[in-house]
């Protein structure tokens, strides 16, 4: 008993903040604008299909450019000495305190056709390069703000693995390579699909980077979302149906990077 | 587990807190609520930097009607008359004093949104100029009191472009010349396909969805010579450089004389010319209080104050007057009446119009690859390939338990 009232807080607040909204977007989703049931929301949907696909190949890339450049940062900052780890890892959520937009504008000033990069490269006698608003530069500001939400679980994983049972493994002879491939790899896949996870869906629906860095000249499917609701369009039907339908694709997508957890996969594999 | 009795009852003093808390909060936020109505405040939503606000040496408008009047003033700002109108629609709050642009203006009018004034108690708007009264948007002069005006022009970096602002027209966005470095209207669909339309030559309120169409196929072929469709950046990235020609309001242009490099140009054919106007929204909780703001905006001082802030044209003449002989006789910052018989003014149009326009304005800007739907079937190619290789791991490892 005593464990449901100290939740209650916390419950009181999903149902107003997140259940009821939820509910009001699936509502949303299946009406017309008179209010009657109507499921061509759902139809008018796949108008939007290609941006469906290039908001997830986008956000993909970044979730992959995270992974790759943020695994060996918290390979190896867990390998420091327990000091320098607490120093390293609040470098890492330093940006964090900074606001989002206020970052991204920084970008801005710094990717420009006659920024900092530009002059940079300017003053070396290279050629200048088209950064700004291209799909690269929206993936960048994806990697750049999402990144910290993949270095942190994987960290906080990594620093749990038992010390012993490397040692036992360096005992039996295997090198360096076979103790990371067979041992702290595998035991850190949580991480990496909590980390996958955490940077994959706030890039899947982000809505102002593609307008900041991007130009606004390829929208993601965020962006559509913003516009059906606060933009030139007021069409809060479809814009739900979009949300639901980019929900259901989320779902989706957790499911399919859940099966990268062996024992999970394994379980549910066996079950067919 | 040893400690669990402590646990729980320093979990249900935590509760006990939490509980006071919150009531304490609730009760301090009634109070508060009941003590409300004693100073009355009213809600204004207006575009982004449309009034004196006090940043520069004029006077701050709102904190001189708080002061005047102990009406306190709630200010909000929005970036287009869709965003407003969306936010009106959904009636998440409550504005007393809105300030649309004319087609806007007609499409609250038919929709009900709006209230109609009592010119009675707003003295002051006997001084507005009679060519803005009774309207096209608003023709029994009920609904609205003009705010300020202008026209569409071409904002220039002179000395990245080569032609002269007398010989310049629409067709110079479109021109290959400047790739990269032409910048177009973001948010609203009328003013971006108002160009277009323009540049045509066809009427900018157009309901023949071919017309449109026509419009969209133009925006699209200018697509690639975009450097990015903005509403606030125009003058920094033309001022510095880094943009070369882009499409504004022209009175914009006081704000940020401040770059050498910025020209204006009006272009030779066609233009829009624009009102912005005060309304009250018909479920106004103090339409009193809010035609008193009107009131007060109109008076002469505070309207010379608030225009030589903002920079935009006046409907009122005697402000006119007292504006900076140099701003005020400026042709391309009040357009003389050879500009404005080439002029036109947006519509209300129905919604099926704003609908088709909406669509291929998102259309426009929606970029179709092919690449991405190649890379994410790579990448399920990829997911099933491993899908099968994990499922042939586990069945080995089964038949290896069997045996």
């Amino acid at each position: 008993m005593k464990k449901r009232i100290v939740l209650s807080p916390y419950l009181v607040w999903s149902t107003i903040f997140i259940i009821a909204p939820v509910s009001l977007i699936f509502i949303f989703a299946f009406r017309d604008i008179d209010g009657n049931f109507s499921l061509s929301n759902l139809k008018n949907v796949f108008m939007y299909s290609d941006v469906f696909l290039s908001s997830l190949s986008l956000s993909i890339m970044a979730t992959l450019a995270c992974l790759i450049i943020g695994y060996p940062t918290a390979y190896l900052i867990s390998r420091t000495n327990p000091k320098t780890q607490k120093l390293l890892i609040a470098l890492i959520a330093m940006p964090m305190w900074l606001n989002f937009l206020l970052k991204t504008y920084a970008w801005m000033t710094i990717l420009e056709d006659n920024g900092i990069i530009n002059n940079l490269l300017f003053y070396l006698g290279l050629q200048k390069l088209k950064i700004i608003n291209t799909q690269g530069a929206v993936v960048f500001g994806m990697v750049y703000n999402f990144i910290t939400y993949m270095i942190l679980p994987i960290y906080s994983v990594l620093i749990k693995t038992d010390k012993h049972i490397i040692e036992a493994a360096q005992d039996l002879g295997a090198n360096q390579n076979k103790i990371f491939f067979k041992i702290t790899l595998p035991l850190s896949i949580p991480g990496i699909i909590s980390g996958v996870s955490m940077v994959f869906v706030p890039s899947v629906s982000t809505f102002i980077l593609s307008r900041m860095l991007g130009g606004g000249t390829s929208l993601l499917i965020g962006d559509v979302i913003d516009i059906q609701f606060l933009g030139s369009v007021y069409n809060p039907w479809l814009g739900s149906a979009i949300s639901l339908i980019l929900m259901l694709l989320i779902f989706l997508c957790m499911a399919i990077i859940n099966f990268f957890d062996n024992s999970k996969a394994e379980k549910e594999i066996a079950a067919f | 587990m040893v400690n669990f009795s402590k646990n729980k009852t320093f979990l249900a003093f935590c509760t006990l807190a939490f509980g006071l808390l919150f009531t304490f909060l609730l009760i301090k936020w009634q109070i508060d609520n009941k003590n409300e109505p004693k100073q009355v405040s009213i809600n204004v939503y207006n575009w982004g930097n449309h009034i004196s606000d006090g940043s520069s040496e004029h006077i701050n408008v709102n904190a001189e009607f708080e002061r005047r009047t102990g009406i306190k003033v709630n200010y909000s700002t929005y970036q287009d008359n869709e965003s407003l109108y969306a936010k009106i629609m959904s009636s998440a709050t409550k504005y007393d004093v809105i300030i649309p642009s004319d087609y806007m203006v007609a499409k609250l009018i038919e929709k009900n949104m709006l209230r109609k004034m009592d010119f009675s108690k707003m003295p002051n708007t006997s001084t507005i100029d009679k060519e803005f009264l009774n309207p096209s948007y608003d023709p029994q002069n009920e609904y609205s009191v003009p705010y300020t005006w202008g026209v569409v022009g071409i904002f220039y970096n002179k000395s990245l472009v080569s032609e002269s602002p007398e010989e310049m027209d629409w067709d110079i966005l479109w021109n290959p010349k400047y790739k990269g470095r032409i910048m177009m209207f973001e948010n609203s669909p009328r003013d971006a396909f108002g160009i277009a339309l323009m540049k045509l030559g066809l009427s900018i309120n157009t309901i023949d969805p071919q017309d449109l169409k026509k419009a969209a196929a133009e925006m699209a072929r200018q697509k690639p010579l975009i450097k990015g469709y903005v509403t606030d950046q125009v003058f920094e990235k033309i001022g510095i450089g880094e943009a070369a020609l882009a499409p504004y309001y022209t009175d914009a242009y006081i704000v940020t004389s401040g770059s050498k490099d910025l020209g204006l140009a009006i272009p030779k054919g066609i233009t829009n010319k624009f009102v912005n106007a005060m309304c009250i929204c018909a479920n106004s909780d103090h339409p009193d209080e809010a035609q008193q703001y009107i009131n007060f905006i109109c008076d002469i001082e505070i309207a010379t104050e608030n225009i030589k802030h903002v920079g935009y044209c006046t409907p009122q003449q005697a402000v006119r007057e007292r504006l900076d002989p140099e701003i005020s006789q400026n042709k391309s910052l009040y357009p003389d009446k050879e500009i404005l018989s080439r002029s036109h003014t947006y519509e209300n149009l129905p919604d099926e119009t704003n609908a088709l326009m909406n669509d291929l304005w998102l259309k426009t800007r929606i970029e179709n690859n092919n690449s991405s739907k190649k890379f994410i079937c790579i990448l399920l190619g990829l997911f099933l390939v491993y899908l099968g290789l994990s499922a042939s791991k586990i069945i080995k490892k089964r038949k290896g338990n069997y045996t």
